[in-house]
């Protein structure tokens, strides 16, 4: 029998793989020298026998071995060697994935629901075209009441009765006729004006807020908006005062101002000298509670209102209002949102 | 309503800077809203003389002056006016100003050729006169060349806006009260001219008794032998800083007091009025013609102060031009009266007038003003113009009773969340002028007359708290705990196709919700079209039936900026009616164009109807319904191509329909004229998607696989051309639930050597067991059994 260490030389030295084919049959195929030797071990007695076949199986598996090694290196080398002949250019252009974005009120309005969701408002809806008691007379705003004049109103009649909610604040009256207090509700909608210039827009979003319960003050209302104001904006600090105001529907009223200040024309929202005007709220006023079945004696509690498109215009540095409502591809490309950056409070609100 | 630091003054005792006042203002509820130069800044107007006035040398009528502040220096101004020449002295402005009447700003500007260097101004270019005759001519002013013309100094004006429960603070006294009561100064006293007063006043003046009488009571005073003229200059710039315009010293008086204490007045010319003055109701069609210089027809049921031969004026709005006062009237009738507000406002709203009285009426004056406005105007009157006062006359109710109000002692604390003293309670309402009683348990509190928007205890409390500031009250961190969802199912359903929609490559867009009849005419099925009374433009005029309405404008809007290939998308409502609730939420998008244009790897091809097939589908299987209730069939909206769309009905084609899918019909396309005309667009209508009766994690079936061995077998089948592929789809995924895990349409074709009228479909048939590895056997059975059953449900036959 051939010297083993020259048989695995050869092995080694195989240059392609029909060579390595041809050398496996050789060495271990059925003519093999190494086959041979095995068929011879039938007439060793038994001792012998043992020793011996179990000298060759150790002289096969080398061979054997050696041969797969040098399989799996002769087939790397053919990849790799085909590799070299497959190269592409990756600075081609990728193939085009869709791009969808979502509009900034929307995106604005998943971020204040998941903000007041934190302290247990749920969300409340009503209809757009509303009638003329729920948009204002029940709203403690009777038809000769000149609070009428600053809400320029759509109609859908002639006789005046039914119009476009000029405020999201029909909601509360709907909701208020329709379940038992405690009431806990924002209301995120469209709301319209016929009033249209560069600060104005027929149609715009607002957000209502109302908390109705027992022994809820304005000590609740101011907490309420303190957190919210922080939250929305993402700042620990924030300036804030209440300036009494009047709105028909809340008693007292006051307007809330934030402080900012200016940074290369942009508004940055905090600790700066300037005030700027964000929302309207005050306490329920009591012939709203009244006009809609809740027990003044046991209930009371708060309302506010808001521009939800003033927040995002605030929020994310958008100058002009009108821009919301024109659908410019390069305008919902360059403000909009990716639909995975999903407001939460435990991931963050934004990016 | 405008006010100036010094005319506030003239009612309030204070050290107190403007900056401070404008604060204190601010924290008491009466809103600054700017400081303004007056009427741009008047301290730039100049005395000026003109040194030489020269024909310009390119024009006519125009003329070239050199104008003297004084000094050495001097301008050269082109000026129009006739009356320009040599030593006339007048008002210049220089370049930079804002002239009144134009509000323009002046510039160094060529005119004619020749460069002007400011302007010489006419009385009115500078609002106070209707003079537009030529430039002002000042006579013996020459001391005063190179000074200010107006000496208000340019004082700043605040603007405030009250809000519409403080008529009370439509008067510069008013607002003094009410800095007063927050601590920054002293209310003074009224300051009484005095004069006599001889004679009854002679007008007969009655308020006729009827039904819904606008008129509650009317005092007058009768003036006779009066000099009107031009108002002396400190009440022409008071009457200037407030933004009117000086008219005569009568009006102008009139005015003043309207202004000072929120008491409006008319003064009629007496000899104009025929006999006496009847307050009544007007009747259907009379014919009013008012000092706007406007005629108008009357409804019935309007107050009208009238004479004899008929209207004088509109209660409480606007007075007539047939008895307006003139500089040469000579005798006057005063009136102060009180109209009710809901009469006023209801008037003036059905004529749309809008006059400064009717402004404050409509929110009520304090009725018992009258003869406090009559002192004020009649004693100016006097001494500006001379006569003799009548006596004051007063007919209807001569003052109202105060109302009384009973406030809990614990009430505001409970509804501001602190606590205030009865002191300070106390010393806050006697400030404003209310009148308090203190018991153990209650305050009871008289209103004054000029407070008509404090009807109840709750009215107090916000006095209270506005004078005391907000700032006080502390604030009550809010609870971090929820006990209700904050969203129900149709609300998630909402936020979740919007993101599903978008993360298919939909730019989501929010657009009005009224659009254009004309094109939501083409979207609307034939349904009612929603018109609204007052549109704000002509092409906004209706609430939209269809999301495509206005999405599809839009698509067109950026096309034409050059974006053909777009996907766009709006959720939000659409309106089948005018009545509240007859409205649903629907998800609309559009896309338009081709998918790899300029593609260096990719066919350019038509976005088409299975493109947006997709989109759809694969929303509604994201908004948790199974894909297998889904049936498509091709009965849908006629806004799509007919023969290139289809409906997503819930189970079967009668279901509730989920969704529409399709190219938007070629004739819609072309009428909008857009410039890509391969539009397709899908909706989803999210009230018609069921809400499951259980969590989708608990409506899973249980896991189990297949542990054996899965085939694939193909089939290709002849079948009539207008066969439905879904519907075999369905036949074949019938034929063993057991065995068939999966069927799909992988090729279709027609045409060729196929026979007319058919076309040949070709499926792939995943076939796997769940309890043995199936055999040839077994295989061969189960395509049989298709083969089949195809037969026999469709006709179509095995392709050899």
């Amino acid at each position: 029998m051939a010297d083993l260490r020259e048989l695995i030389q050869k092995v080694l030295q195989a240059k392609d793989k029909l060579e390595l084919q041809n050398l496996k049959s050789q060495f271990l195929g059925k003519n093999s020298q190494i086959n041979q030797e095995f068929k011879k071990l039938g007439s060793l007695n038994e001792n012998d026998r043992k020793i011996r076949a179990s000298s060759l199986n150790n002289e096969k598996q080398k061979i054997s071995e050696a041969i797969n090694n040098k399989f799996k290196e002769l087939e790397n080398l053919e990849i790799n060697q085909k590799l070299q002949k497959n190269k592409v250019d990756v600075t081609l252009p990728a193939r085009e994935r869709p791009n969808g974005k979502i509009h900034p009120v929307s995106q604005v309005i998943d971020e204040i629901s998941s903000i007041f969701s934190e302290i247990g408002f749920s969300v409340a809806e009503g209809p757009d075209v509303e009638s003329e008691y729920n948009n204002f007379t029940a709203l403690n705003t009777p038809e000769d009441h000149p609070a009428r004049d600053m809400h320029d109103t759509f109609y859908l009649d002639d006789n005046k009765k039914i119009l476009l909610r000029t405020h999201t604040s029909p909601v509360q009256i709907r909701t208020m006729l329709s379940g038992k207090a405690p009431f806990k509700i924002i209301v995120p909608g469209r709301t319209y004006r016929c009033d249209s210039d560069q600060t104005h827009a027929p149609m715009f979003h607002q957000l209502e807020g109302l908390h109705i319960d027992k022994d809820i003050t304005m000590g609740h209302l101011k907490g309420c908006l303190d957190y919210f104001v922080k939250e929305f904006f993402e700042v620990k600090k924030i300036r804030m005062r209440f300036r009494p105001s009047h709105f028909p529907f809340t008693e007292p009223s006051a307007e809330v101002d934030i402080g900012y200040r200016l940074e290369n024309g942009r508004i940055i929202v905090g600790e700066g000298d300037k005030w700027l005007e964000i929302l309207g709220c005050g306490m329920v006023h009591p012939n709203v509670l009244k006009n809609t079945k809740v027990d003044t004696k046991k209930f009371q509690g708060y309302a506010f209102g808001m521009g939800i498109d003033r927040l995002a215009m605030l929020k994310y540095g958008i100058n002009d209002l009108r821009s919301f409502f024109e659908a410019d591809f390069r305008w919902l490309n360059y403000f909009g949102f990716d639909p995975l950056d999903v407001p939460t409070n435990y991931r963050g609100l934004s990016r | 309503m405008i006010i100036t630091l010094s005319w506030l003054k003239d009612h309030l005792v204070t050290n107190a800077n403007l900056g401070k006042i404008i604060d204190k203002l601010t924290d008491i509820g009466l809103e600054v809203e700017g400081l303004k130069e007056n009427q741009g800044d008047l301290s730039n107007f100049k005395i000026a003389k003109v040194l030489k006035a020269e024909k310009h040398p390119n024009a006519d009528k125009l003329k070239l002056c050199e104008v003297s502040l004084g000094n050495s220096k001097t301008f050269k101004v082109v000026c129009g006016a006739a009356n320009a020449r040599e030593g006339l002295i007048t008002v210049y402005a220089p370049p930079g100003t804002v002239i009144p009447k134009t509000k323009m700003k002046l510039k160094i500007a060529k005119i004619r050729g020749v460069e002007s260097h400011g302007m010489l101004c006419s009385e009115s270019e500078l609002n106070i006169s209707d003079e537009s005759d030529g430039i002002v001519e000042l006579k013996n002013r020459s001391k005063d060349i190179g000074k200010n013309y107006f000496k208000g100094k340019g004082e700043k004006s605040i603007d405030l806006s009250v809000t519409p429960n403080r008529p009370d603070c439509l008067g510069v006294r008013g607002i003094a009260r009410d800095l007063a009561s927050a601590g920054l100064g002293k209310l003074s006293n009224l300051k009484k001219i005095k004069f006599k007063q001889n004679f009854s006043q002679p007008v007969k003046i009655s308020i006729t008794k009827e039904k819904n009488q606008g008129c509650m009571s009317f005092g007058a005073c009768y003036i006779r032998n009066i000099k009107n003229k031009e108002s002396p200059e400190w009440l022409k710039e008071k009457i200037i800083s407030l933004g009117l315009k000086p008219i005569s010293a009568v009006v102008d008086i009139t005015n003043y007091v309207m202004l000072d204490l929120n008491r409006p007045l008319h003064a009629y010319d007496a000899d104009k009025i025929d006999k006496e003055i009847i307050v009544r109701n007007s009747k259907t069609e009379e014919i009013f013609e008012a000092l706007d210089g406007k005629k108008y027809k009357l409804k019935n049921n309007m107050c009208v102060i009238c004479d004899k031969s008929g209207a004088l004026g509109l209660g409480g709005i606007i007075g007539g031009t047939r008895s307006g006062t003139e500089f040469k009237t000579t005798n006057i009738l005063l009136e102060s009266a009180y109209f009710f507000p809901s009469s006023v406002r209801k008037t003036a709203n059905s004529l749309d007038i809008d006059t400064d009285a009717k402004y404050r009426f409509e929110r009520g004056i304090d009725p018992n003003s009258i003869k406090e406005g009559l002192e004020l105007a009649t004693g100016l009157i006097i001494k500006i113009c001379g006569g003799e006062a009548s006596k004051f006359s007063v007919v209807g109710k001569t003052s109202i009773k105060s109302r009384l109000i009973e406030i809990d002692n614990n009430k505001f604390k409970k509804v501001i969340g602190i606590p205030i003293s009865s002191s300070e309670t106390k010393k806050i309402l006697n400030s404003l002028g209310f009148k308090t009683k203190f018991s153990k348990k209650n305050f009871k509190i008289e209103i004054p007359s000029w407070r008509p928007d404090v009807k109840q205890d709750i009215d107090i409390i916000e006095e209270l708290i506005r004078i005391k500031g907000f700032d006080k009250i502390s604030l009550i961190h809010p609870e971090r705990k929820r006990s209700k969802e904050t969203l129900n199912f149709k609300q998630k359903l909402f936020h979740l196709s919007q993101r599903a929609v978008a993360s298919k490559g939909y730019l989501e867009a929010v657009t009005w919700s009224f659009t254009d009849s004309r094109i939501d005419k083409q979207f609307s099925q034939g349904k009612k079209e929603i018109e609204i009374t007052n549109p704000i433009s002509s092409d906004l005029n209706v609430l939209r039936r269809s999301i495509f309405s206005n999405l599809i404008i839009y698509l067109k809007k950026n096309q034409d900026r050059g974006y053909p290939d777009l996907s766009l998308f709006e959720i939000g409502p659409t309106f089948s009616g005018n009545k509240p609730g007859e409205q649903q939420i629907v998800l609309g998008a559009l896309k338009s164009g081709v998918a790899n244009r300029k593609s260096w790897d990719a066919k350019t091809r038509n976005i088409d109807v299975f493109d947006v097939k997709a989109d759809a589908i694969k929303t509604l299987v994201e908004l948790g319904i199974n894909e297998d209730d889904l049936n498509i069939s091709n009965n849908t909206q006629d806004f799509y191509n007919p023969g290139r769309s289809g409906s997503v009905n819930l189970k079967s084609p009668s279901g509730l329909q989920l969704a529409s899918f399709g190219e938007i019909h070629p004739g819609i396309v072309a009428n909008i004229d857009l410039k890509e005309r391969n539009v397709c667009g899908f909706e989803i209508f999210l009230k018609n998607i069921p809400e499951p009766q259980k969590k989708y994690r608990l409506a899973k079936r249980n896991y189990s696989v297949s542990e054996f061995q899965k085939s694939e077998r193909d089939f290709a089948f002849v079948i009539d051309k207008n066969y439905k592929a879904g519907d075999i789809e369905k036949i074949i995924g019938d034929v063993d639930k057991s065995l068939i895990k999966k069927v799909l349409i992988f090729d279709v074709f027609e045409g060729g050597n196929m026979p007319e009228g058919k076309k040949s479909i070709a499926v792939n048939v995943t076939i796997q067991s769940m309890v043995k590895t199936l055999s040839e056997k077994d295989l061969n059975e189960v395509s049989q059994k298709i083969i089949n059953i195809v037969k026999a449900k469709t006709g179509g036959t095995i392709r050899s």
